[in-house]
Order: structure tokens, then C-alpha cells, then sequence
């Protein structure tokens, strides 16, 4: 078996008994659980219902926890293995850095993402035995995006955690990360427009390059492809992307900053101490 | 060319402007056996990363004449490393034993058998979590990982402080069928590894303060056997005497036997009952 196998298959099984896990999976499960239950699939709003409503409701929850959750859980378990002596002990053995770094980023996509991934399983399982139409292309979709939006967050938690030489340092900087992404969503961005003379396409581009925006657009273009609820932005979306164009920026581009920033992290554990 | 397993020159390392190593040069050929003593801060623990490829440093760091860093997985190969504190993992200890053993190409069933030997059940503790283990339990099993492969250098920091007596004897014959490694023995108390080693590294503030070559007289492996006899009956002395391993039939003549090594150790333990001992007996390479 591969090192990078081997390390992968580590990490989960540290990771499945970890109390952060415990807490994310639950928090996943329930959230799914209390859509179907207090049957949100019954409710109508902006013309969307059955079980698109449901996955909807359930993507915008999963854009404002898993961010912050993935942020915070991988900066404190691996700063805090560090600081533990986790990692004087398992790089004492003769495992290659870039099997062991990649190992455990893998591993730990794994038990980040299967929570989310067996939610929307969980969902299209409840809407396949009561009857609802299954959107599938939206199921699909939302699938790529919670993917994207995984490996975007660890990326960025691998870089926060390379660099961070103890849990607490790790920690807020993750959180203030986080708050700097939060901040610049749309309202933020259009109150900018209104209250300044920042040009619009600064403005924009802002928007476009900030991966939490390009989750939060690309999940409301599914239902409302006009993207009215966004307002004047859209034109700048639509007319430079299309609605096709945009979709797969959302699902490529968080990926793409997220390796980077991974890779970044990498280039740097190499280079310091490990301990 | 340097026959040396680890040669260290002009070796530093600075911490925030705080030199932890100070010009470090430090030769360890095989069979050498040192203990590495040294007062908290000394650098001792700084000085086996570098060894171990974990660190960035000044100097020369060569380990079987390749840099740990560049040669990282050839160099650990041949490295087992026992740490003072066992880590926290929270994996399940086979999970540890599979990947170890597949990382040093190994069958698991060696380091198994080590541990086992150790007094480790296995069977029992497999699926447990390694955090669950008691400390001795988790000696016993990262002594089993570092031993149950071809290392030809050996680092351990403080091996023998969570062990009980017959694990330690285990551990003396275990390190004495392999006195051709180089083995590095760290240590806060001389008196706890002096029977393991033949030369003392002391260390302070960074450097070298003493390298001396010790009398290499006690084989690791001998046994002593030994009796004793005590004036009266006394819980204490028995719950004492009972974890080396002694028995008795009428509470006051005990029989047992005491790895070479831990004689000091033991006789230790026995300066505690002076008032209550008549009379002992230690008769080297004589089991009983």
C-alpha cells in the first residue's frame, strides 16, 4: 500500500474517533434530519418546493457551518498534533513528506465530506421513498459545489496550520480568515457600491474572487436564474460567464484556491521545522 | 569514508534568537551505546530531531553519511525511536502497528512479537485505541515498533520509565542482542540507564560538557538470581519486593530473579527495608 494510502487511511481512522467529528456528523445528520422532518419540503417560497426546497435550505446551511467548521477543526487537530507530539512521532518514521502532508489531506477530505455527501444521500433517499421528484441535476450540482467548497476550506486550513506554530495562533487566524470571507459577501459588497465611489468592477471582481460569494451565487443561480435576489452584479455574472460558465467557475475555482493554498502550506511545512 | 551512524559538526540551532545548539560535533559509531544526559533545556531533545530530520539547523547533520532531511526515508529506516511521551493518537493500535510496519517494510508480526514479549496482550489492546493504553502498555508497544525492524540506530528517551521489571529485563535482552547498533539513551537520571550503556554524552546549554567511555561491564542479558530474608512478616516490603517478581511461602524468605542491568535499581528498593533484611543473596548467572 502506498504511503500516501497508508496515511490517508491513517487520518481517517484518527479522525472517526475524534470528538470534532462526532459533533460535525451530528450537526450534518440533524440539520438534513430536521429539513425532512419538520417537513420544509411541504413549503413554497420563490416557486421552489418538494425536495429542492429541502436541499436549497440545506446548501445555504452548509455554506455558513461547514467554512468554519472545516477552518477550525483542521487548524486545531493538526496544531494540535504538532503541538501533542503527534508529529515528532510519526515523522519519526520513514514516510516521505509529501506522502504524509497529501496523505492526511486526503484522509481528511474523506471524513470532512461524507458527512455532508451521505446528507444529501440521506435526502434523495427520503424524497425516492415518499415520492418526490428527485432533482437530479441539482442534486448533481450541489454535490460538485459542497466538494469544491471542501477542498477549498482544507486547502486553506493546511496553509493556516503550516504556517501557525501553536493551536491558539492557528485558531484566530483561521477565525479571522473566515470573518474577512463573511465580510465580503454580496450585501457588504453592494453596500460598498452604493456608499462609495470603489468602481463597480472592483467591486465585482471581489465578489467573483471571494469563494464563499462564488458558493453562495452559484447556489442561488439553480433556482433563480436571473439572479434577481443578487441584483445589479448579475449583470456583470451573466453577461461575462452565462449561467453555464458561471456554474463551473463556482465548482473549479474554489478547488483551484483551495490546491493552491494547500500546495503553498506544503512548500512551507518542507521548508521549516516539522516539529 | 566516516564509518560513524551519526556524525553531528559545528551543529546549531536558534530559536527566536534563544541557541538551543551551540556548535554541536558529535560522533556515534556502532556498538557505541550512550546515554544522553543532561538537564531540562540542555538540548538533548532538540539535538535528537535534528538526527531525526524534523528540524532546520546549522552544521552538519549526517546519519549513515546521508542528510536526514534529503534522504529522509532511507535515513528513518534504519532509525527506531522510542519518545519520552507517548503520543496522544487516538487510532486503534493495530491501525499503528499496520502503517508502521508498512512504511518499514515489515511484517506487523515483528513488532507484535516484541511487544508481546514485553508483556503487551495483544489481543486484548488491538482494537483499543492507543490513548486508552496505560502508559507501560504504550512503552511496550512503541518499543515493539522501534525494535521490530533492521535498525542500526536506536534512540530512546527515558525507555524504561513506565516498565516493570520483567518488561525491562525483557527490553536489556532485547538491546543486548543488538549491541552492534549505535543506541542513543536519553535520560534525566544517569542511574536509570548507566547499566545500558558504555559511554556518557552530557550536555549542557547546548554543547557537549562531557564524553566519556564507561566500564562496558555488565552484559545487558545476565540474570542474577537472588534470596533474601526479612526479620518479620511486612505488607509492604511484600507488595514491594512481589513486583520484581519475588515469591515466598512463608513471608520471610523471598527467592527471585533481577535483570543485571536493574541490580542497582533493585538494591535501591531494598536500601528502603535495611532495618527489616537479615540476609541476601545475589549469585550472578545463576536464575535462582
Amino acid at each position: 500500500m502506498s504511503e500516501l494510502i497508508s496515511t490517508m487511511r491513517l487520518d481517517v481512522a484518527e479522525s472517526l474517533r475524534a470528538r470534532w467529528f462526532v459533533i460535525y456528523a451530528l450537526v450534518f445528520g440533524g440539520i438534513i434530519m430536521g429539513l425532512l422532518i419538520f417537513g420544509l419540503t411541504e413549503s413554497r417560497i420563490m416557486g421552489v418546493t418538494g425536495l429542492s426546497r429541502t436541499l436549497v435550505t440545506f446548501i445555504q446551511l452548509s455554506m455558513a457551518i461547514l467554512p468554519v467548521f472545516i477552518l477550525l477543526s483542521t487548524v486545531r487537530t493538526l496544531a494540535g498534533d504538532r503541538e501533542a507530539g503527534v508529529f515528532e512521532y510519526l515523522l519519526s518514521l520513514p514516510v516521505s513528506l509529501g506522502g504524509w502532508y497529501w496523505g492526511k489531506f486526503l484522509g481528511r477530505f474523506a471524513v470532512v465530506f461524507l458527512p455532508v455527501f451521505l446528507a444529501m444521500v440521506a435526502a434523495v433517499a427520503w424524497g425516492l421513498v415518499t415520492g418526490l421528484d428527485v432533482p437530479w441535476g441539482h442534486v448533481s450540482y450541489y454535490i460538485a459545489l459542497l466538494m469544491s467548497l471542501t477542498v477549498c476550506f482544507l486547502g486553506l486550513g493546511f496553509l493556516i496550520s503550516a504556517f501557525a506554530r501553536s493551536t491558539d495562533v492557528g485558531q484566530g487566524v483561521a477565525f479571522l480568515v473566515w470573518l474577512l470571507l463573511l465580510l465580503f459577501l454580496d450585501l457588504i459588497l453592494l453596500g460598498l457600491l452604493i456608499r462609495t465611489n470603489v468602481p463597480p468592477e472592483l467591486v465585482v471582481a471581489i465578489a467573483l474572487g471571494n469563494p464563499l460569494q462564488a458558493f453562495r451565487t452559484a447556489a442561488m443561480i439553480q433556482f433563480d436564474p436571473q439572479l434577481i435576489l443578487l441584483g445589479p452584479s448579475a449583470y456583470v455574472i451573466l453577461d461575462n460567464f452565462g449561467r453555464a460558465g458561471y456554474m463551473a467557475w463556482a465548482v473549479v475555482y474554489p478547488v483551484a484556491v483551495g490546491l493552491l493554498s494547500a500546495g503553498f502550506g506544503f512548500w512551507w511545512f518542507r521548508r521549516s521545522d516539522l516539529q | 569514508m566516516s564509518t560513524a551512524v551519526v556524525e553531528l559538526k559545528s551543529l546549531e540551532k536558534v530559536f527566536r534568537r534563544h541557541r538551543v545548539l551551540d556548535r554541536l560535533s558529535l560522533d556515534i559509531h556502532p556498538g557505541d551505546r550512550i546515554a544522553l544526559v543532561g538537564s531540562n533545556g540542555a538540548g538533548k531533545t532538540t539535538m535528537i530531531r535534528c538526527i531525526l530530520g524534523q528540524y532546520r539547523h546549522g552544521g552538519v547533520v549526517r546519519v549513515r553519511g546521508m542528510d536526514p532531511h534529503a534522504a529522509r526515508k532511507e535515513v528513518l529506516q534504519h532509525v527506531g525511536f522510542v519518545p519520552q511521551m507517548p503520543p496522544p493518537l487516538r487510532m486503534p493500535v493495530q491501525e499503528l502497528l499496520r502503517y508502521s510496519a508498512n512504511l518499514v517494510g515489515v511484517d506487523p508480526s515483528r513488532m507484535t512479537a516484541i511487544a508481546e514479549a514485553m508483556g503487551l496482550d495483544l489481543g486484548e489492546a488491538a482494537r483499543k485505541p492507543f490513548s486508552k493504553l496505560s502508559g507501560g502498555q504504550k512503552q511496550k508497544l512503541l518499543i515493539g515498533i522501534a525494535l521490530g525492524r533492521d535498525a542500526d540506530l536506536l534512540i530512546m528517551d527515558e525507555p524504561t520509565a513506565n516498565l516493570d521489571p520483567a518488561a525491562r529485563q525483557i527490553l536489556f535482552d532485547l538491546l543486548a542482542e543488538r549491541l552492534d547498533s549505535g543506541m542513543i539513551i536519553s535520560s534525566h537520571r544517569l542511574e536509570e540507564v548507566a547499566p545500558l550503556v558504555n559511554r556518557v554524552v552530557e550536555m549542557d546549554r547546548g554543547q557537549v560538557v562531557l564524553d566519556d567511555k564507561v566500564e562496558d561491564m555488565v552484559d545487558p542479558s545476565v540474570r542474577q538470581g537472588c534470596r533474601l530474608k526479612i526479620g518479620g512478616r511486612d505488607e509492604a516490603f511484600a507488595n514491594a519486593i512481589r513486583e520484581w517478581g519475588f515469591e515466598s511461602a512463608d513471608g520471610l524468605e523471598w527467592t527471585g530473579v533481577v535483570a543485571g542491568p536493574d541490580r542497582l535499581k533493585f538494591l535501591g528498593v531494598l536500601s528502603r527495608y535495611a532495618g527489616r533484611l537479615s540476609a541476601i543473596h545475589m549469585d550472578e548467572g545463576n536464575d535462582r
